[in-house]
C-alpha cells in the first residue's frame, strides 16, 4: 500500500510541476513578467526532478547513488560555470550546446530503457516506437547542436561544408535510419539494433548540420530545439511519464513555431534552409561592375546624427562579431542627450538565433521599449533623417523587394533606403555572408563608414559630443 | 491500443495545440530567452537519467546513466541559469521620461518605477 500512496505522491507532484510550466511560459509573454516565469518554470522543473528520486524502482545502492551524484555534479557544475561566464554574443552557440545535451540525454535514456525491455522478455510496439523515436531523434539533435555550436563558436567554418557524393551519403545514412526502425518495429530487432540506430542517428546529425551555412542558424537552432522536445516527449512515452511528455511537447511546439517564424523571416521554406546547398550555386558571388560608393568621415556623420530629429539604428550580427553593444548604446544616449529621438530596428533574423539582438542590447541597458520589430518600425524610416546600420547587410538589401532575380527575393526587409540619409558601418565592401551585392550601399542618399564596428561607434561617440 | 499509449498521445496533442497558443503570445523580443527558457525545460529528460542510474545493475547501464544524469543535468540547470541571467538584462525605459509610443508590453509605470528607478550610466 505504501508503494501505492508514493506512486500516487509523484504523479500528483508532476500534474502540478505540468501546470505551472505552463503558468511560467504564459509569463514569457512580456518582459516585465518573463523572468518571474523562468523562475515558476524552475520550480516546476526542480520539483518533478526531485520527486522522480521517490521512485521505488530505484534500487538505491551504492553505485546507483554513486553514479547518480557524479554524474549531476559533473553536469551541473561544469555547465553552471559556463552559463555565468558566457558572454551574450554568444548564446546561440550556448543555447546549441545545451540543447545537444538534452537531445543526448533523450536517446542514451532511450538506450538504456530498450535493454530493460529486452531483458524483461517480450517488448511492445508502443515501446518499440517510442525508443527508436527517442534514440534516432535524440541523437540527431545531440551531434546536429554539436556541429551547429562548431559552427558558431568558429571551431571550424561557418559556411556550408561540401564534399564529393554528400547527398548520396546522406541519403543512404537516411534510408539505413529507416531500415533499423523497420527492423526495430517488426520486433526482430533486438539490442544491436538499437545501438545501430543510435551510431546511424549521430552520424546523420553531423550530416544534416554540416551543408547548413551560418547565417541559417537561426532556423537550425529552432529545429534542433523542437526536436529535443520531442526527443524528451519520446522519453516520456518510453517511461510512461506524463511530465516528461508534456514538458518535450511544449518545447517542440515553441521550437515548431519559431522555426516557421524564422523561415517566413528569411522566405524560405526549411527545406530550402537544410538541403538549399545541395543545389548547384547559380549565385556566384556577382561581383559587380564598380559603382559609385560615397565614403563620410566620423565628424560630418556624427554632425548629421547629431542634428536629426530621428535616429533608427539597425543592428546586425557584425555588431555581436565587434561587441559593440555597448558603444551603440553610449551612441544612442549622447544623441537623446542633444534631443534626437533614437530607435533600434530589429528583423527578426538579425544575428544566429531568433532574438538575438534584443539580448545583446538589453545587456547594454538599451531599454526595451526602445526596441522594435520589423513590422512596427518599418513605416517610420520615411520620417527618419538618418538610418545607422551597424553591421547588418542582407537584412536591409532593397534587392529583396525589387530584384526577383536575387537569392533573397521576396524576404520582408527593413525599408532602410527610404531614410533620409543612411550611415553604413562597415569592415569593408566585401559582399556580406550570402554573397549578394547590395544595391542599398550605392545608393545616392547611402554613406559608408568602414572599419572596425566598435571603433567607428567611439569615433562617432567622440565627434557627437563635440558636435 | 493499449490504453496508457492512448492517453499519452491524447496529452502529447493536446499540450502541442496549448504550446502553439502560449508560445505564440512571446512577443520576439523575448524569443533568444524564450529559445534559451525552452531548452531548459526539455533538460527536465535528466529525471531519466536518474531513473536509468537508479535501477542500473550492469556497466554499460551505469555508463548510460552516468551520460544521463551529466548531460541532463548540464543541460537543465545551465538553462536555467542562463536564461535568467538574460531575462535580468531586459528593462523598460525609466519611468519619468514617457516613451514616444507604449511599450510593446503595456508596463505599467508604477511597477517600472519600482523595479528600475534609475538607469546605469
Amino acid at each position: 500500500m505504501i508503494e501505492n500512496y508514493r506512486e500516487a505522491l509523484i504523479d500528483l507532484a508532476y500534474l502540478v510541476s505540468a501546470v505551472a510550466l505552463v503558468f511560467g511560459l504564459k509569463r514569457m509573454s512580456a518582459p516585465r513578467t518573463a523572468r518571474s516565469g523562468n523562475q515558476i518554470a524552475a520550480a516546476a522543473l526542480l520539483l518533478a526532478v526531485a520527486v522522480t528520486l521517490l521512485d521505488p524502482h530505484i534500487t538505491w545502492g551504492a553505485a546507483n547513488i554513486a553514479v547518480m551524484l557524479f554524474g549531476i555534479g559533473v553536469g551541473t557544475v561544469a555547465s553552471v560555470y559556463l552559463a555565468r561566464i558566457v558572454p551574450m554574443t554568444a548564446m546561440p552557440q550556448m543555447v546549441a550546446l545545451f540543447n545537444g545535451m538534452g537531445g543526448g540525454t533523450a536517446a542514451v535514456v532511450s538506450v538504456a530503457e530498450f535493454q530493460r525491455f529486452a531483458a524483461s522478455g517480450a517488448v511492445s510496439v508502443g515501446e518499440a516506437v517510442s525508443v527508436a523515436f527517442g534514440t534516432t531523434i535524440g541523437s540527431i539533435a545531440l551531434t546536429g547542436s554539436l556541429i551547429a555550436f562548431a559552427k558558431l563558436q568558429e571551431v571550424m567554418t561557418g559556411r556550408p561544408v561540401r564534399f564529393p557524393l554528400q547527398l548520396p551519403v546522406n541519403v543512404a545514412a537516411f534510408l539505413g535510419i529507416v531500415a533499423l526502425w523497420v527492423w526495430l518495429l517488426g520486433l526482430a530487432g533486438g539490442v544491436t539494433v538499437v545501438w545501430l540506430l543510435f551510431a546511424l542517428a549521430l552520424v546523420f546529425g553531423v550530416l544534416l548540420v554540416l551543408p547548413v551555412g551560418g547565417a541559417d542558424m537561426p532556423v537550425v537552432i529552432a529545429v534542433l530545439n523542437s526536436m529535443t522536445g520531442l526527443a524528451a516527449a519520446a522519453t516520456g512515452f518510453v517511461l510512461d511519464n506524463q511530465i516528461l511528455i508534456v514538458a518535450g511537447a511544449l518545447v517542440g511546439a515553441s521550437g515548431s513555431l519559431l522555426t516557421i517564424l524564422m523561415s517566413r523571416a528569411m522566405n524560405r521554406s526549411l527545406a530550402n534552409v537544410m538541403f538549399g546547398a545541395f543545389r548547384v550555386s547559380g549565385r556566384a558571388a556577382a561581383v559587380a561592375e564598380a559603382k559609385p560608393i560615397r565614403e563620410i568621415t566620423a565628424e560630418d556623420a556624427a554632425v548629421l546624427m547629431a542634428y536629426a530629429n530621428e535616429v533608427i539604428v539597425v543592428p546586425g550580427y557584425g555588431l555581436a562579431v565587434a561587441q559593440a553593444q555597448h558603444q551603440v548604446r553610449e551612441l544612442a544616449d549622447e544623441l537623446e542627450k542633444r534631443g534626437v529621438e533614437v530607435k533600434f530596428a530589429i528583423h527578426p533574423v538579425a544575428g544566429r538565433m531568433p532574438g538575438h539582438m534584443n539580448v545583446l542590447l538589453a545587456e547594454a541597458n538599451v531599454p526595451y521599449d526602445q526596441l522594435f520589430e520589423m513590422e512596427q518600425i518599418n513605416e517610420e524610416f520615411q520620417r527618419a533623417d538618418v538610418a545607422l546600420v551597424v553591421g547588418a547587410n542582407d537584412v536591409v538589401n532593397p534587392a529583396a523587394r525589387s530584384d526577383p532575380s536575387s537569392p533573397i527575393y521576396g524576404m520582408p526587409i527593413l525599408n532602410v533606403d527610404q531614410a533620409r540619409n543612411v550611415i553604413v558601418l562597415k569592415r569593408s565592401m566585401r559582399p556580406g555572408f550570402a554573397g549578394i551585392e547590395n544595391e542599398l550601399f550605392h545608393m545616392s542618399q547611402t554613406r559608408m563608414l568602414f572599419g572596425d564596428a566598435r571603433e567607428s561607434l567611439m569615433k562617432l561617440i567622440e565627434a557627437v559630443k563635440a558636435a | 491500443m493499449n490504453q496508457e499509449l492512448l492517453l499519452g498521445l491524447y496529452v502529447l496533442i493536446l499540450t502541442i495545440f496549448l504550446g502553439f497558443e502560449v508560445i505564440s503570445r512571446v512577443p520576439a523580443l523575448l524569443h533568444t530567452p524564450l529559445m534559451s527558457g525552452t531548452n531548459a525545460i526539455h533538460g527536465i529528460v535528466l529525471l531519466g537519467g536518474i531513473l536509468v542510474a537508479g535501477t542500473a545493475d550492469r556497466p554499460i547501464l551505469y555508463l548510460l546513466g552516468f551520460l544521463g544524469c551529466a548531460l541532463g543535468a548540464g543541460n537543465l540547470f545551465g538553462g536555467l541559469v542562463v536564461t535568467d541571467r538574460m531575462l535580468e538584462m531586459f528593462k523598460p525605459r525609466p519611468a519619468e521620461k514617457p516613451a514616444g509610443e507604449p511599450a510593446p508590453a503595456g508596463a505599467g509605470v508604477q511597477a517600472v518605477r519600482e523595479k528600475e528607478p534609475v538607469r546605469k550610466p
